[in-house]
């Protein structure tokens, strides 16, 4: 891999954080003074003062827009006006719960959606192709808290199996989980069957099928590596979804993670919780498509040189 | 005597060719897509005419008509798909909602269109630092998700009519400008572009009489394949909270406040939930339908 691409693609990331955290500090000018926007109505003046200093809100805007840099590093984003803390604090505390979520029904998307786009690739145009591709579509339509109430209609209020809000056991994941993994599940299986269709007419497949590789073999050692590099593109360009889509779920059943505190502050304009989500959810989804983008280019280095050619030409 | 009859058989396709009977492509028009079609069709007549269908108007209450079940339950009062908590029409409520939602998703949909395409041709036009601009701009759009911009944009702003329209406007604008640069990249290259450009018109002529037609139809295909995620994205905002505000209604909005009657009333929530769902996927299945068959360049 060289020094270059990894450089470009660390600068972009840069760049993009950059150009969020500049948003966030236009909209918060517009919308009227920091100070009073981002600290409780009630706290006491010495407070407002030390903050008025450290945001430099008695400066020239540029020099604002320059200490409201360094506050953001240092991850002073104000008081959350709700619980008279740090927001930053109240943020982090939430993270494991989103984590949790978000992983479990991400895994639960690859486990379901992966073979069931593999098995109909390979058998393509049968009642499994025509189920599996009803399923992906009916799947990517279906909005992500109509889902959840439905889930809650039948398991929670019809045949009373699953609770409806909380997290206190594993029985509380298996609702949220369906809801959030559902979708992109679709996503995968529909990806996943397109890049094992092309994949299997290519040369090397039938090479290995000319030197006698048993069925499996030839599908899991030969097809799925290369099948692979479309879908793991997707799953990046996805995560976005995937974090809107959490939001949506973990207020549909009172999960306790970022998603439902980032709906409680924009409704009770706790702005300096919203400022602080906002630029950590930034933050993240720049590292994980960086993080793609670099293993992929170290995993295909064609795709590496192609991009090349194509910034060459103008990323034409 | 070959060649002549060579030539006969020639113009005697040539004729069939000509004098077949235009089928539209209707014989490849699946099943699926033409009740999509058909669904959507329904619905663009109930937000046409959802004052004249509608049987009540959807803020009329009546405290006695509370809660009732859709007429197949055994609903009372003439309630069609029931009633919610205040007693207003279930029916007529979603008949309005359909009309703020659609009107809201095309408005923002073709704001976005409009909008995206524009940048697109700019960077395609200028280049240099234009370009680099606009890819920027289109790079950290894709990077963060909208709907946390959506909701950090409303908690700062607070909520009104137009700052909403506006913001679904800007949700999807980078896939057009993307889509339209490239497209316009390669189009100037051809030799109509290179043609009409050195016969002296060059800017605004070149560009909107002449290569905007011959990119259109991909963008179009691009445009209805967005629809269903605009709706997705206004009724999520709705539903919770954050969108359309009452006394209007929107899908979302009415899913939302019929969550809380889960128990009592489930046809609050799960009517405009029905009708949301079959909305996205009517719409995917016909855009889907017209990309393979328009647009030989996404294939």
């Amino acid at each position: 891999m060289n020094f270059g691409f990894v450089l470009m693609k660390t600068l972009r990331a840069v760049v993009t954080v950059w150009l969020v955290l500049t948003f966030v500090f236009i909209v918060l000018r517009l919308s009227g003074d920091p100070a009073s926007r981002l600290l409780p109505d009630d706290i006491d003046p010495q407070t407002v003062a030390y903050y008025r200093a450290e945001w430099g809100l008695d400066r020239p805007l540029w020099e604002q827009y320059a200490a409201y840099f360094t506050s953001a590093a240092e991850g002073s984003f104000g008081i959350s006006f709700r619980d008279r803390r740090p927001a930053l604090e109240v943020i982090l505390e939430r993270v494991p719960a989103t984590l949790e979520l978000g992983l479990l029904s991400f895994a639960f998307a690859i486990v379901v959606g992966i073979p069931l786009g593999v098995v109909a690739a390979l058998k393509r145009n049968t009642v499994f192709d025509r189920l599996a591709m009803s399923f992906a579509v009916l799947g990517y339509a279906m909005p992500y808290f109509f889902m959840g109430v439905l889930l809650i209609l039948l398991f929670s209020l019809q045949l009373r199996w699953l609770p409806s809000s909380g997290s206190s056991t594993w029985w509380h994941l298996i609702m949220p989980v369906l809801t959030l993994g559902t979708t992109p599940a679709a996503m995968f299986a529909r990806f996943t069957r397109s890049s094992v269709l092309e994949v299997m007419n290519k040369p090397f497949i039938r090479t290995a099928r000319a030197k006698g590789a048993l069925p499996w073999r030839e599908i899991v050692f030969h097809a799925l590596p290369n099948a692979a590099i479309p879908v793991v593109t997707v799953m990046g360009l996805r995560l976005g979804e995937l974090i809107g889509g959490a939001v949506v779920t973990e207020t549909v059943f009172a999960w306790p993670g970022m998603g439902r505190l980032l709906v409680g502050a924009v409704a009770n304009r706790d702005l300096a919780v919203v400022q602080g989500i906002v630029v950590l959810i930034a933050i993240s989804m720049v590292t994980v498509n960086l993080l793609i983008d670099l293993a992929y280019g170290w995993l295909d280095p064609r795709i590496r040189t192609a991009r090349q050619e194509g910034r060459a030409e103008g990323r034409a | 005597m070959t060649v002549e009859l060579a030539r006969l058989k020639q113009d005697n396709r040539r004729f069939r060719v000509r004098f077949r009977l235009p089928s539209f492509g209707l014989q490849r028009f699946p099943a699926a897509v033409a009740a999509a079609a058909g669904f959507l069709a329904l619905m663009a007549i109930c937000a046409v005419f959802a004052d004249m269908l509608a049987p009540y108007s959807y803020e009329e209450q009546s405290l006695l008509g509370r809660l009732q079940p859709p007429f197949w339950l055994g609903g009372s009062g003439g309630y069609l798909l029931g009633s919610d908590e205040l007693g207003r029409d279930v029916f007529s409520r979603t008949l309005f909602a359909i009309r703020t939602s659609m009107a809201v998703a095309l408005l923002g949909t073709v704001i976005g269109a409009l909008f995206g395409t524009f940048l697109g041709f700019l960077a395609a036009r200028f280049r240099g630092w234009v370009e680099d601009l606009v890819m920027m701009l289109v790079d950290c759009q894709a990077a963060m998700p909208f709907l946390i911009i959506a909701l950090a944009v409303l908690a700062f702003m607070g909520n009104n009519l137009v700052l909403f329209i506006a913001l679904m406007g800007i949700y999807g604008w980078e896939k057009y400008a993307r889509v339209a640069r490239g497209l316009v990249l390669s189009a100037q290259e051809q030799g109509y572009a290179l043609a009409v450009h050195s016969l002296g018109s060059g800017g605004f002529r070149l560009y909107f009489k002449h290569i905007l037609p011959n990119v259109l139809s991909p963008l179009i295909v691009l445009l209805t394949l967005n629809i269903p995620d605009t709706i997705l994205m206004e009724t999520t905002l709705s539903f919770l909270g954050f969108g359309i505000q009452p006394p209007r209604t929107s899908l979302g909005l009415t899913l939302g406040m019929g969550r809380d009657y889960l128990l009592t009333a489930w046809w609050i929530a799960v009517v405009p939930g029905v009708v949301i769902f079959l909305t996205t996927l009517s719409i995917s299945l016909v855009g889907d339908w017209l990309r393979d068959r328009f647009d030989p360049t996404l294939q």
